[in-house]
């Protein structure tokens, strides 16, 4: 059995969660280039430009790209070969508290939902723990902006609705909100599972990049699809108007009961913060 | 749609003649206040307190920054989602407010205050918080330092780049704008 200090977590997981909110990565950097060659609307560019501008600036000068640093949200993928010296929970936390006090990143979130006293180091993360084979410990984090997080939806559709019902739950969503989450977008869909599942499964492909497709060809046709009927409801950047709404959709399943068809829509905004790391 | 470049206080004037779609370099004076802080700011008008800035003629910037690190003037300081003020927005336009700073839809009840009182609200690109940032020369506290990120500042602010969103001859870019690209 290998084991795994919990401070290696913390110091790991720290250094991930600041990187995150100073540096926007090549893949989405990538994603913008390609909205500014798409987007038709001149009010567009000029947001997708400042966008570019803001990235460069943030990377450069060592500060958060989007001041709503997020909710922490970290999978942990935990093999069952690995033991922790310590407690794990604990040192996820210990490196989310690290992160965004020595990062002068901003503490959004509040003890209790009716009470709303800022905890004062933006923890606790919300953690989902999954237990896999082998010996490592893979930690993806996201921080979650908030103005975005409010526009996302989830509904449990009749079975007879079926993938029809699904196209028109997830362009409802985006149509009614988009506008108001910060686009170009980056939409997560959980499709199947339970109520909760589906949430779970909708955060998971929020944070997924927008150029890795889905396995099976026919959600990643099914992405695609959306992601060009998406781009048909004229938000635009910033909600202005134009032609990328969406930078990409990201779809995960998973099997389902006989009466039920879940969906749930998570919406990223153009601040699709994350990162991974493997101990 | 025309350029213009603006400099606080706004008269009815410099509101008149935005019309949505137009781009604004805005220099001047602006004050931040978000959730908490209009909360508290229509709640002290309502018990016959005075506001923490002069209200007249005066833009509001819907923000709540990061910290500032150390050499800085301000931490990252795009704008937040304006809906959530639409229920005190009205009340600070009827005393003078002339313009407010975010991103996001706005309900009627804000649009038909803003048409009533000449005031204009304009669109900050959200998540362009370092970017924004430098546009800010100054930063001060100036009341309910208690809310931290929500705490009222008064920013002193060069060439910042906003687009008139909502303008005060009812025009919505969110609505106008999505029209002219829409593929039914």
């Amino acid at each position: 059995m290998r084991t795994v200090k919990a401070e290696e977590v913390t110091e790991a997981l720290a250094k991930v969660a600041v990187n995150a909110n100073y540096d926007i990565g090549p893949e989405m950097l990538r994603a913008f280039d390609q909205a500014l060659a798409a987007e038709k609307s001149e009010a567009g560019q000029e947001v997708i430009r400042q966008i570019q501008e803001n990235a460069r600036i943030a990377r450069q000068e060592c500060v958060p790209y989007c001041q709503d640093t997020g909710f922490a949200v970290v999978f942990a993928e935990v093999g069952q070969d690995v033991h922790v010296e310590g407690n794990l929970t604990d040192a996820i936390n210990a490196g989310i508290r690290k992160a965004y006090t020595a990062g002068y990143l901003r503490k959004s979130i509040l003890n209790d939902p009716i009470e709303r006293k800022n905890t004062g180091d933006n923890t606790p993360a919300v953690i989902h723990y999954d237990v896999v084979p082998g010996d490592k410990i893979r930690l993806t984090f996201g921080a979650k902006g908030g103005g975005s997080e409010n526009m996302s939806k989830q509904a449990m559709l009749k079975p007879a609705d079926g993938l029809e019902g699904v196209k028109k739950f997830v362009l409802e969503t985006v149509s009614s909100g988009g506008a108001n989450a910060c686009p170009p977008l980056v939409i997560g869909v959980g499709l199947g599972g339970t109520f909760e599942k589906s949430c779970i499964l909708s955060k998971k492909a929020a944070m997924r990049s927008p150029f890795h497709r889905n396995p099976d060809p026919f959600y990643a046709a099914l992405e695609d699809d959306l992601k060009e009927s998406l781009n048909k409801l004229g938000i635009g950047p910033m909600g202005y108007g134009g032609t990328v709404t969406v930078l990409g959709v990201n779809i995960e399943v998973h099997p389902c009961h006989l009466v039920a068809l879940p969906v749930a829509v998570n919406v990223n905004c153009h601040a699709d913060r994350h990162g991974e790391v493997e101990l | 749609m025309a350029e213009y470049i603006l400099k606080t206080p706004l008269t009815d004037a410099d509101v008149q003649k935005l019309r949505i779609g137009d781009s604004v370099r805005l220099s001047g004076t602006i004050y931040t206040a978000r959730d908490a802080a209009h909360k508290r700011m229509v709640e002290g008008l309502d018990n016959g307190q005075p506001l923490p800035f002069d209200i007249k003629g005066s833009l509001v910037y819907y923000v709540g920054p990061s910290p500032t690190k150390p050499g800085n003037v301000i931490g990252s300081a795009g704008p937040t989602t304006a809906y959530r003020m639409d229920p005190y927005a009205p009340r600070l336009m009827e005393i003078g407010m002339k313009g407010m700073i975010a991103k996001g839809k706005r309900n009627d009840a804000v649009k038909e205050a803003m048409a009533k009182h000449k005031v204009v609200y304009l669109g900050a690109t959200g998540g362009a918080a370092a970017l924004i940032a430098k546009c800010i020369k100054k930063c001060d506290v100036i009341a309910y330092e208690d809310l931290g990120p929500e705490a009222v500042r008064r920013l002193e602010v060069e060439d910042m780049p906003l687009v008139v969103v909502t303008d005060c001859h009812g025009g919505d870019l969110y609505i106008e704008g999505r029209k002219q690209y829409e593929v039914r």
